[in-house]
């Protein structure tokens, strides 16, 4: 069975994640609830005409993609998969927007088309003139886990050489109101929004876009090789140690084999057990790391610390920022991410060196 | 022998709400196409539809929902057909094996967001409809409806999503990741995607005609179908009865146009050749073919070239669009057919494509038009959505 090497790594996010080393610039926001991606220069990737009528989420799939395949020194991938919590959902908004103040009259089609969830993945193939697969996933907090178990299997099974695999999410005005409503955000003026003691409901929403390219032999630009995903829809709080030791146990490891363990703490205090657990028992002796501080929550930020892990392995390093514990490591070469949403949507990934 | 088990089906649509009520629809010509009264919109006189002829509160009765409960009309259907699956699987123990769920919508719980939209601030009762919008809450509201607690994840690939559920379910089985797991695909009607079709300019205003030379569009369609897919081991360990095998299955992309099918069908020539590869079989095995055949002018262009393509200069097998029964069901469609072509397996039945009149100008293709008893093997079915997605699955007998 083939193996599945993360070769090339494009990260757009609410940090400046291209042009630097890693995180070097990073900054935490406490006077936000809801993060904006830093933009990169669009019309370095994009002609700007065809730029005024992509969406953004398509615009930064579409740079980080891009910023993955140089990084990874290839033009073709044979398979593009995608995971999207939400697709486009500021076209999504405009298009329903527009039916419901125009009472269904006078729409144009274009919000309707960018508003498909595969529009990410489908231009990406469009532009790449890429006919090889073509997934797009989109089941909450599991959607890049999804997109990911996908690609490897697609390695492993010999139907894909090179694979194109990201997670991408756009923040929409009436979407986060409605988020803040539902109390998915956090509520305004609570400043300052702190996420390790937050003693609130709710997350700081971000958005961002993250690809890989994913290959079946190592090279020079071989970032960590991807060992296991594996994904649960259910589990309680105190089932998540045993599955833990169980997923780690099929890949002939054990707790102390961890060298850093990336948690998806997004300062809810309703679930936050789900990791703080993990942080005072079974890995008290594990360098701990968390990133929604820096990326926010959305339903890809998952893609986000796998770039961060990706990182890490690479550069032997892991910035002040985003350490949970003082526990250090001599090498990280094998890093375990685990992320859940509200108790649901688990999904544990494994990279070595 | 060669693919993956189905043990079990579900399914609601316009033509019936089990696989039962579905095939007597099928053979006896009952179409399902008709005006739409569950949704108020400004086209009710203009389109036809597909439409399942039960209530949101019938449907939340049948199901003995709580009266707080959240469930889009997408979510509801897509329980029903699940559970018919299961249950038809004869599955009692839904974690005793290692078992996931792969389901397949376009648009989610857009049913409910385009009908609480503006209200969400007034009424902190309808609050509780925000978080149903999501595209992976159909799903998760049937794995908690069959307290599966495994593997649970959502395709959106336009109007190919189920097919590529069905594809990756089999390959999980295949592999060795799962032991069993329900795939398919719901989508309930909403005047978000009739609208969006109706800017396309792809709707028909009279009953859609695929593969017909005056086929003016499409009309949409709601429904929901799973299949239970078991591995060789359960099946023999359980000693289960087999109804078909998934033996092939394709997907490739079109790339294209994020609309419109390129005109020489290049992503659907693609789809259907890798299905081939991966079930071994020649094209000329094919005992019946379930074209996707929409009754857009594009779509059957793009679908009947590549067909030509792949058969060449042989016969092109027996085909039929179904979608003249059903309408289009957009993500759910291709679980739909796969139900259609079990049955077809089953029962050794081609189903007539209805209102076809004229062949189309460009190839010498005709569909069969009426219901064929023939011995049938194997069966290949296509699905293609907006952004290019182009897949085929191929089922075989048992």
């Amino acid at each position: 069975m083939k193996k599945t090497y993360i070769n090339g790594v494009g990260c757009i996010s609410t940090q400046k994640t291209f042009d630097t080393v890693f995180l070097e610039e990073a900054i935490v926001n406490h006077d936000e609830n809801v993060l904006a991606i830093v933009p990169p220069v669009y019309k370095d990737y994009i002609s700007p005409a065809a730029s005024r009528r992509m969406a953004k989420g398509v615009k930064n799939g579409i740079v980080a993609s891009a910023l993955a395949m140089k990084d990874a020194n290839i033009e073709k991938v044979d398979a593009i998969i995608t995971g999207t919590g939400l697709g486009c959902i500021e076209d999504s908004e405009k298009f329903l927007k527009s039916i419901l103040d125009n009472n269904e009259e006078f729409l144009t089609p274009t919000s309707f088309i960018q508003s498909t969830h595969n529009t990410v993945g489908a231009q990406i193939a469009l532009l790449q003139q890429c006919k090889g697969y073509n997934f797009t996933y989109v089941n909450g907090a599991v959607s890049f886990e999804s997109a990911l178990l996908d690609a490897k299997m697609q390695i492993e099974e010999e139907e894909a050489q090179s694979v194109l695999v990201g997670g991408v999410d756009e923040n929409g005005e009436y979407t986060t109101a409605l988020f803040k409503l539902s109390g998915r955000i956090k509520p305004d003026n609570q400043q300052p929004y702190n996420l390790l003691d937050s003693d609130t409901s709710g997350a700081v929403y971000g958005e961002g876009a993250s690809f890989f390219v994913l290959e079946n032999e190592r090279k020079e630009t071989t970032y960590a090789e991807v060992l296991d995903i594996a994904i649960v829809n259910t589990l309680e709080e105190n089932e998540i140690e045993a599955e833990i030791k169980s997923f780690l146990k099929s890949n002939n490891l054990e707790i102390s084999d961890i060298d850093a363990l990336v948690l998806g703490f997004d300062g809810n205090v309703d679930f936050e057990n789900y990791y703080r657990n993990l942080t005072e028992n079974a890995f008290a002796e594990t360098p701990v790391l968390y990133y929604k501080h820096l990326c926010g929550e959305y339903d890809t930020a998952s893609a986000f610390a796998f770039w961060m892990a990706a990182k890490i392995i690479k550069t032997q390093e892991i910035p002040e920022i985003i350490k949970v514990n003082s526990v250090e490591k001599p090498v990280y070469n094998t890093i375990l991410l685990y992320n859940q949403l509200n108790g649901k949507n688990h999904s544990f990934t494994l990279i070595t060196k | 022998m060669k693919g993956v088990a189905i043990t079990g089906m579900g399914i609601i649509s316009s033509i019936g709400n089990s696989v039962g009520e579905n095939y007597i629809s099928l053979i006896e010509n009952k179409i399902g196409i008709s005006r739409i009264t569950n949704i108020s919109t400004v086209h009710a006189d203009v389109i036809k539809v597909g439409e399942i002829k039960k209530t949101n509160e019938e449907l939340i009765a049948e199901l003995g929902l709580d009266s707080d409960n959240n469930f889009s009309r997408t979510a509801m259907i897509g329980t029903l057909a699940a559970k018919q699956a299961v249950e038809n699987s004869g599955i009692t123990s839904i974690n005793e094996f290692r078992t996931g769920l792969i389901s397949a919508t376009s648009v989610g719980g857009m049913d409910m967001t385009e009908r609480h939209y503006y209200d969400y601030f007034k009424h902190p009762e309808l609050v509780k409809y925000i978080a149903c919008h999501d595209g992976g809450d159909v799903a998760e509201k049937i794995a908690e409806e069959l307290g599966l607690k495994g593997i649970v994840t959502t395709i959106s690939t336009a109007c190919s999503s189920a097919a590529n559920a069905i594809m990756l379910g089999a390959r999980l089985i295949k592999t060795g990741k799962l032991d069993r797991v329900i795939v398919g695909g719901a989508d309930g009607l909403a005047k978000f995607t009739i609208n969006g079709f109706k800017t396309l300019m792809i709707l028909s205003d009279a009953f859609n005609k695929p593969f017909d030379n005056e086929r003016k569009g499409l009309n949409l369609g709601e429904a929901a179908a799973y299949l239970v897919l078991e591995s060789d081991e359960v099946v023999a360990k359980q000693n289960k009865k087999v109804l078909a095998r998934v033996s092939g299955y394709g997907n490739a992309n079109d790339a294209f146009h994020q609309t419109a099918s390129s005109e020489n069908g290049d992503g659907a020539y693609l789809a259907m050749k890798k299905a081939f590869e991966v079930s071994g079989l020649k094209p000329s095995e094919i005992d019946y073919i379930n074209v996707h055949g929409t009754a857009t002018p594009n779509n059957d262009l793009s679908e009947g070239r590549a067909i030509k393509r792949i058969y060449q200069d042989e016969k092109v097998p027996d085909f039929s669009s179904t979608k003249p029964f059903t309408g289009h069901t957009l993500a759910a469609a291709a679980a739909i057919e796969a139900v259609y072509s079990v049955l077809a397996i089953q029962n050794n039945v081609v189903y007539p494509n209805l209102n076809f009149e004229n062949q189309m100008e460009e190839f010498d293709l005709t569909p069969q038009t009426t219901l064929k008893n023939k011995t049938i093997e194997h069966v290949l079915s296509n699905s293609f959505g907006f952004g290019g997605n182009c897949s085929t699955l191929i089922f075989s007998k048992s």
